[in-house]
């Protein structure tokens, strides 16, 4: 399988070659950011606010305490501007006036052992007089109490499509029916099992080193040089174990802090976060409350209007909540084909730690609201709800809510497939549980559930335009390094890009290679992030293999060169100069107006359906996961042994999403369940069988027609499971998490008279 | 104080204090980083070790404890150069994405596979129900361990 040479005729792309850094993985050798420890190195830990608000009155440090060997930095110390420039400059590298949600960073110790850091940063004591927090987001928008501007709203956005509102008075007016409902999502944790980390390294010439866990590293450069008032920096990937956009832009900030004390001291910081910390400081998914309403024909089922209504809690500060608002407005009517609507969608500020990216980035929120509501008019008005998707999903030459026409619609075929999958017994070697089952088995009631998605690939709009990533590649000897800012975080970077120019080269992708991930090496080829990086840098690295070729091939000073393969333009190169290409990402600019949010919203669209297969028990409300099948369009499955791996895992995050990540907040807005003892995500026994089908509808402007994946299998596990259980017990859940109590809740209502159909919950 | 134990097939003194958890000693003491740390309390099995043959989380055991015990850790799993055969799995079948959780897992397939050669996939689950995975789904790492070659089929590799 792996080492084998290729030709056109065997490339790698669309086999399963193995991964580059599977060996170094599986024995251990590879070097995340705590298995490094630099000479002389110190210890960091942060000291936070206590609480949601308050005014900063200063430090105490415990007279008790034993502070030789300590070093305590505050936002004085802060070299360059104290703010972590992201979208808005709200916030700050550590406090210095108003405290603004708890766990706020407020000061930082140095210490020469972690065990001496921690200790002392528990004995300093933030000083503060209290002020009245807003916690609640139905409350922020232009409550007095002030959070951001001078109304509370982060952001906040208007999408009217076809005749709108006026188009749902049509409707109703023509008999279509009025269906409302209102659903509610909670906040979720990326737990990524490596915590964040981070190491500062004082450089000779006065400037920084920043090593650590990280899925952006331009992010930090961009941060850091306001941080530090120069840009004398470069920032490098330690191998990092997990991300899920938890690691977008929050290492900013814990690589500010390990600067910031790394200057103070002179020495080489190492920032490792407990796990508890994790929880409690870093950023969530977002939470929402969505309200839709959809004028449907009670006779085809087609539904005609829709009015939408999304209200999202970012936390205390903005981070990337407008571009999170963005992306779940474009997705909120799932994919369905709508022909009037209005969608309005505000981003509000509350005193919670900050909210911010994770895998999905809005669209599982919207996603979950928009297909429990098809649920809701397919339980109202007596449809089917399979056959009610049916009617309603986009087909080809259809027109989303920003006016884009779409192509190579897969909808109809990943539900077709995942169904017929569904509907095809489980492989006995796969069956996940034992026979029986004991006295339980009387009171489980099986069900299964179905939900579909669509998701935009890249960025939004413009953006790829406006960003221009750029990837280089060169020579190295006999080998070929490829120089790019996007990173492995497990989604297998360091083994596409080689297989890509590989096989553009036609060489053994043991000679080609990922450098690492150094900014003073690599360009800024964009963000691991939006589902972009093996579909848009993976094209452009494709682009700079070209240019490679024809780089060789211009410098030949021999008859033929213009048809030589890539080894016999390598040896007979005129000299042994360094060769290094560049190419950078270009079109000619999608048609889009971010004024009106017109236009072609994303490149292309990826689809999925998921079918899950449920048994709920009806005594205590657990949901237990039986089976999960998927179908998703992948464009072109680059490695599919790698893209099924990714769905699969996107998938059981979901699961999780659906039933037991329940974030509980205290009194003061910590999250108090800030322990794996008690956040609770799934285990292999809670995980089902699952099967993954990848369906390849082609994208063009992707390497090899690849597009997208590594967000949608997120985005509707947890309808499916809603689905499931009510397809189980008759038991109707419309908010996530679907706690065990949540399901006995619900089971308890269902036996109390029905709600009127149609009507708002 | 000086404790003695077996570390993968070698005798090893270590100078540490009783109550130092074993998850630290070898990492910072004794600088084998190939067990990791994910939780700190017993809930994710990234820092899975045997403890004379037993998968045991090393986070939650003092030093003390292992005092003559053999201790085996990812890094004495494979031998001569060559991976032991579950690594090799997770290697070929997809079982180690980002990677942080999968010295966890290999330690505690290959004490599985030393007990039950072929496991079915509900065994598997239950073995390996202890170690947390964010980025897989487990499928693949099930299928790794269930496609684990025994020694023969390894030899004829
Ligand atoms: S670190 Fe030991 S179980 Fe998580
Ligand atoms: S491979 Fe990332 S946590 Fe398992």
């Amino acid at each position: 399988m792996a080492g084998a040479g290729t030709t056109p005729d065997d490339p790698y792309i669309g086999r399963g070659f193995v991964r580059a850094d599977g060996p170094a993985k599986v024995t251990g050798a590879a070097l995340y950011v705590d298995d490094v420890r630099p000479r002389g190195c110190l210890y960091g830990a942060t000291v936070r606010s206590p609480v949601a608000r308050g005014r900063l009155k200063g430090l105490r440090r415990d007279p008790d305490f034993d502070w030789t060997d300590v070093v305590i930095a505050t936002a004085a110390d802060v070299p360059g501007e104290n703010v972590i420039a992201l979208m808005t400059d709200d916030q700050p590298v550590l406090a210095h006036d108003e405290l603004r949600h708890v766990t706020e960073p407020v000061a930082l110790v140095a210490a020469p052992t972690r065990d001496r850091a921690l200790a002392a940063a528990r004995h300093v004591e933030v000083l503060y007089e209290a002020l009245e927090p807003l916690f609640d987001p139905l409350k922020a928008a232009d409550n007095p109490i002030r959070i951001f501007g001078d109304d509370n709203i982060f952001s906040r956005l208007e999408m009217v499509h076809g005749d709108g509102l006026d188009g749902m008075a049509q409707a109703e007016a023509a008999g279509a029916r009025l269906v409302r409902g209102s659903y509610a999502v909670g906040l979720q944790e990326q737990l990524y099992i490596e915590p964040q980390g981070m190491i500062a390294q004082p450089r000779e010439d006065g400037g920084l080193t920043i090593f650590g866990s990280m899925q952006c590293p331009y992010y930090i450069v961009k941060a850091l040089k306001r941080v530090l008032g120069h840009d004398r920096l470069n920032v490098v990937q330690a191998v990092t174990g997990g991300g899920f956009g938890g690691k977008e832009e929050y290492p900013s900030m814990v690589a500010a802090h390990a600067a910031v004390l790394a200057l103070k001291t002179g020495r080489p910081i190492k920032l490792i976060y407990r796990r508890d910390e994790d929880l409690q400081a870093t950023t969530k998914r977002h939470p929402a409350f969505m309200t839709y309403t959809t004028a449907v024909d009670p006779a085809s089922g087609r539904i005609l209007a829709a009015d939408v209504d999304l209200l999202f809690d970012g936390g205390a500060y903005n981070t990337l909540s407008p571009v999170v608002l963005s992306r779940a407005i474009l997705h909120a009517l799932g994919p369905y084909a709508v022909p009037h609507a209005r969608l309005n969608a505000r981003m509000v500020a509350t005193h919670t730690p900050p909210n911010g990216a994770f895998r999905g980035f809005g669209a599982p929120q919207v996603m979950f609201a928009a297909e429990r509501h098809l649920d809701r008019v397919a339980r109202a008005m007596g449809f089917d709800p399979v056959a009610l998707r049916r009617t309603n999903l986009y087909r080809d030459g259809d027109v989303t809510p920003s006016g884009q026409r779409l192509f190579d619609v897969a909808s109809l075929e990943v539900l077709d497939r995942a169904l017929a999958a569904a509907e095809a017994p489980l492989p006995p070697s796969m069956v996940a549980t034992r026979p029986g089952g004991g006295q339980a088995a009387g009171r489980r009631k099986a069900g299964r559930g179905l939900a579909i998605a669509w998701h935009g690939c890249g960025f939004t709009g413009n953006g790829e335009a406006a960003l221009a990533g750029e990837a280089d590649v060169s020579i190295d000897g006999h080998h070929v390094l490829i120089h790019t800012a996007s990173t492995d975080i497990g989604q297998g970077t360091d083994s596409i890009f080689p297989a890509i120019v590989a096989d553009v080269l036609g060489v053994d992708v043991q000679r080609v290679h990922n450098a690492p991930h150094d900014t003073a090496d690599v360009p800024d080829s964009g963000p691991t992030v939006a589902s972009r990086t093996a579909m848009v840098v993976g094209r452009v690295v494709e682009q700079a293999a070209h240019s490679l070729l024809d780089a060789l091939r211009a410098e030949a000073q021999w008859p033929g060169a213009e048809d030589a393969d890539f080894d016999t333009l390598l040896e007979r190169r005129p000299s042994d100069a360094p060769l290094r290409v560049r190419a950078r990402y270009e079109d000619a600019g999608a048609e889009w107006d971010p004024e009106t949010y017109r236009g072609d919203a994303y490149p292309t669209y990826g689809w999925s359906c998921v079918v899950v297969d449920v048994e709920v028990d009806t005594d205590t409300g657990e949901v237990l996961y039986r089976r999960l099948v998927q179908a998703t369009d992948v464009g072109k499955a680059l490695n599919p042994v790698l893209a099924a791996g990714q769905l699969e895992g996107g998938a059981l995050q979901g699961l999780g999403y659906a039933t037991s990540e329940a974030v509980v907040l205290d009194d003061r807005g910590a999250m108090r369940n800030n322990r794996l003892t008690n956040y609770i995500i799934p285990t292999a026994l809670d995980a089902p069988p699952m099967e993954t089908i990848l369906v390849e509808y082609p994208f063009a402007g992707g390497p090899f027609g690849a597009k997208g994946i590594g967000e949608i299998p997120h985005d509707v596990p947890a309808p499916a499971v809603a689905a499931a259980i009510e397809d189980a017990t008759g038991a109707v859940l419309d908010r996530l998490p679907m706690t065990p109590e949540a399901v006995l809740d619900a089971l308890e209502a269902r036996e109390t008279p029905a709600e009127t159909p149609g009507a708002a919950r | 104080m000086k404790i003695q134990f077996e570390l993968n097939g070698a005798p090893t003194a270590v100078e540490a204090t009783p109550m130092a958890r074993l998850l630290d000693v070898l990492r910072e003491d004794l600088r084998l980083t190939g067990t990791k740390e994910g939780c700190g309390e017993g809930e994710c099995g990234a820092c899975t070790v045997l403890i004379d043959g037993r998968a045991i989380n090393s986070c939650l055991v003092p030093v003390v404890q292992v005092r003559g015990a053999k201790v085996q850790t990812v890094e004495g799993l494979a031998r001569d150069g060559r991976l032991h055969p579950v690594q090799q799995a997770f290697v070929d079948h997809g079982g180690a994405q980002c990677g942080i959780c999968t010295p966890g897992f290999v330690v505690a397939a290959a004490e599985l596979l030393a007990r039950d050669p072929q496991p079915d996939a509900i065994t598997i689950r239950e073995a390996l129900a202890g170690n947390l995975c964010r980025c897989t789904g487990y499928q693949k790492i099930i299928d790794s361990v269930a496609r684990t070659l025994s020694g023969d089929e390894e030899a004829a590799r």
